[in-house]
């Protein structure tokens, strides 16, 4: 047998301690698994949102929920913007490419996002069902939306005001379903999308009192908000200025916007690191405590393994093996812990209709779960395997 | 064999440990009488080459003492010497087939399952190969662990006490079993102990040894 064979058999001689000290490492671990798989995968979607999107211009007021509630679809909007003022930027220099947003309903509290084909090009969707909308009140459906509601092409459905769900419904302009999209892992999955035109038609339906009515309301259009991408990076320095002091509207940058968000979520996450610390320290003291008593308890037996011809390092192996295997099946529960924690995250954001997270992952940054299992259980089984290299066979011989 | 001269150990800040010399055959027997704390156990120690004399000279198995290194010393131990301790430290973690593995893994052999099957079969215990040490008897339990002992066929077998809170006849059985397993292995026996009795079992052994210690610290 290998020295990893008899440090299992000694490690589970006492169970109990085995059993509570492999818990509360796996529970450290576990903490942090999650933290990191959370962090990682928020960055991620943040990411996968914001791909492309130098700028967002809409009405003033906050930045952050600008960028909260026109990038991520999140937050309510600042308020709507004129639709000249938008169609004036498309032809300005720096701009390379703009989308319009409009937001103000929702189906069972999936947002109607009225826009045109190019949000969705934009990040790289494709249709699971179903063709793109070719005129108003047809739409296009995220793969989430698609799975929470049941719709399928060719189903009607009809939005109700607000961004939360429960506001008046607007039976007379129904939707029609044109296609569902593949899950992409993008904002785009919990959205219901179609043509500007949409919103303005059910908006104006709901509102005019006659034609004349019709005309003004055509007149005074609106959108909520506009994605924008510069034409060359140096826009970054003078477009936002330009449009926050030469018209009515707010330019808010989504890096920097998230940067402060994720500053701000940071002094959260620093406690739950604290917190996991707090756990992994416990963990590293009770099978401190644990070895510490195993070598007290035997000496003799130690002692005798020397006296068998057993060099003082074998000894010494056979307590840093111990440690080493609850190091190995701590970050294994640890990790999947860690995995099935964050999978029920996910899941109960995903019934909120919010950030996508929760598919199982194995960013690089895990491999710091097996690392700190290891450090915590070597910096503990340190003491105990110099106390055991140190046993002297004397232990066997003292006359008692 | 066996053979020192002058042999003498200074433990640091203690009072010198001389011992008497001795001339023991290969399959001799040895007593090591005196009470506890006579320096019984530093005689042992010595002889296992865990200690190194300090004045005279101490041969085992034809190796001088004084010239084993520690690493060297470990890997002689290994295999010259099998060790009987007073009590007798089978590991309740490991079956009786896993304490004999244990020995194996300590000397840095692998694991040899005849050897181990033939160490049990010479002591009787090869039915209890599965058990746990908590399931053997007091006689089962030491026949395993003289099992242990002459695993690797050494040339000496060190028993420390081995009649210690024993019966007259628990204690008469053990002696016997000792001395045959030595002479089955050709082993010099080597009994560190303070009860009469042992002597008594020996008195007419051929080739008996005794050595009484005493004095100073063990």
């Amino acid at each position: 047998m290998k020295t990893i064979a008899f440090a299992w058999r000694y490690l589970w001689s006492r169970p109990l301690a085995a059993t509570l000290n492999l818990l509360l490492l796996s529970l450290g671990l576990a903490s942090v698994t999650f933290l990191l798989l959370v962090s990682h995968q928020i960055s991620r979607a943040f990411e996968r949102d914001l791909a492309g999107i130098d700028v967002v211009v809409g009405a003033k007021g906050s930045p952050m929920q600008l960028i909260l509630s026109g990038v991520f679809h999140l937050d309510v909007p600042t308020g709507n913007v004129p639709l000249a003022a938008v169609k004036a930027l498309e032809s300005h220099p720096q701009v390379a490419k703009i989308i319009p947003i409009s937001l103000g309903d929702s189906f069972r509290g999936f947002r109607i996002v009225g826009t045109t084909p190019a949000y969705i090009s934009h990040y790289d969707a494709r249709l699971a069902q179903g063709v793109l909308w070719s005129r108003p009140m047809q739409a296009v459906i995220g793969a989430q939306v698609a799975r929470q509601t049941g719709l399928h092409v060719g189903d009607t459905f009809a939005g109700s005001h607000g961004l939360g769900g429960g506001g008046d419904v607007h039976g007379q302009t129904p939707y029609t379903v044109a296609g569902v999209l593949a899950p992409g892992g993008t904002v785009l999955d919990r959205l219901v999308l179609t043509a500007t035109e949409s919103v303005w038609k059910v908006h104006e339906t709901d509102t005019a009192l006659d034609e004349e009515d019709q005309k003004i309301l055509e007149e005074e259009r609106e959108v909520t908000l506009a994605l924008i991408q510069y034409r060359t990076p140096l826009a970054a320095v003078t477009f936002p200025r330009y449009i926050n002091s030469s018209t009515d509207m707010q330019a808010a940058a989504p890096a920097l916007e998230i940067t402060r968000l994720l500053n701000m979520v940071g002094v959260g996450t620093d406690v739950l690191r604290a917190l996991a610390g707090v756990l992994l320290l416990t963990a590293a003291l009770s099978v401190f405590i644990a070895l510490w008593g195993a070598v007290r308890e035997r000496r003799a037996d130690l002692a005798l393994l020397r006296m068998l011809g057993a060099p003082p390092r074998k000894v010494a192996g056979l307590l840093l093996c111990e440690a080493l295997w609850l190091a190995m099946l701590a970050t294994l529960l640890g990790v999947l812990a860690g995995q099935g924690l964050t999978a029920l995250i996910g899941w109960t954001l995903q019934l909120e209709k919010s950030v996508l997270i929760g598919a199982l992952s194995w960013p690089v940054e895990l491999v710091s779960v097996p690392v700190l299992a290891l450090g915590v259980a070597l910096v503990s089984a340190l003491l105990p395997a110099w106390e055991a290299y140190r046993v002297s066979v004397f232990e066997l011989l003292q006359p008692r | 064999m066996i053979s020192t001269r002058q042999l003498a150990y200074r433990y640091p800040g203690g009072p010198e440990l001389r011992f008497d010399d001795v001339d023991v055959a290969q399959g001799g027997v040895l007593l090591l009488r005196g009470a506890s704390g006579s320096g019984k156990s530093t005689w042992l120690a010595l002889a296992a080459g865990l200690l190194s004399p300090g004045e005279g000279h101490m041969t085992v198995a034809g190796q001088s003492i004084r010239a084993l290194g520690k690493a060297a010393g470990d890997a002689w131990r290994a295999q010259t010497i099998g060790f009987l301790p007073q009590r007798l430290h089978l590991s309740a973690a490991l079956t009786v087939h896993g304490n004999l593995a244990l020995a194996q893994w300590a000397a840095g052999q692998p694991l040899q399952e005849g050897r181990i099957a033939e160490a049990l079969a010479a002591l009787d215990v090869q039915a209890l190969a599965d058990r746990r040490p908590a399931q053997l008897s007091g006689g089962q339990a030491q026949r395993v662990a003289l099992a242990r002992a002459v695993l690797l066929k050494p040339s000496v077998i060190l028993a420390d006490e081995p009649t210690a809170s024993l019966d007259d006849e628990a204690a008469g059985a053990s002696l016997a079993l000792l001395r045959s397993t030595a002479q089955q292995q050709g082993a010099t026996l080597v009994i560190a102990t303070h009860d009469g009795r042992v002597g008594t079992f020996f008195k007419d052994e051929q080739g008996l040894q005794s050595l009484a210690t005493g004095g100073g610290r063990p």
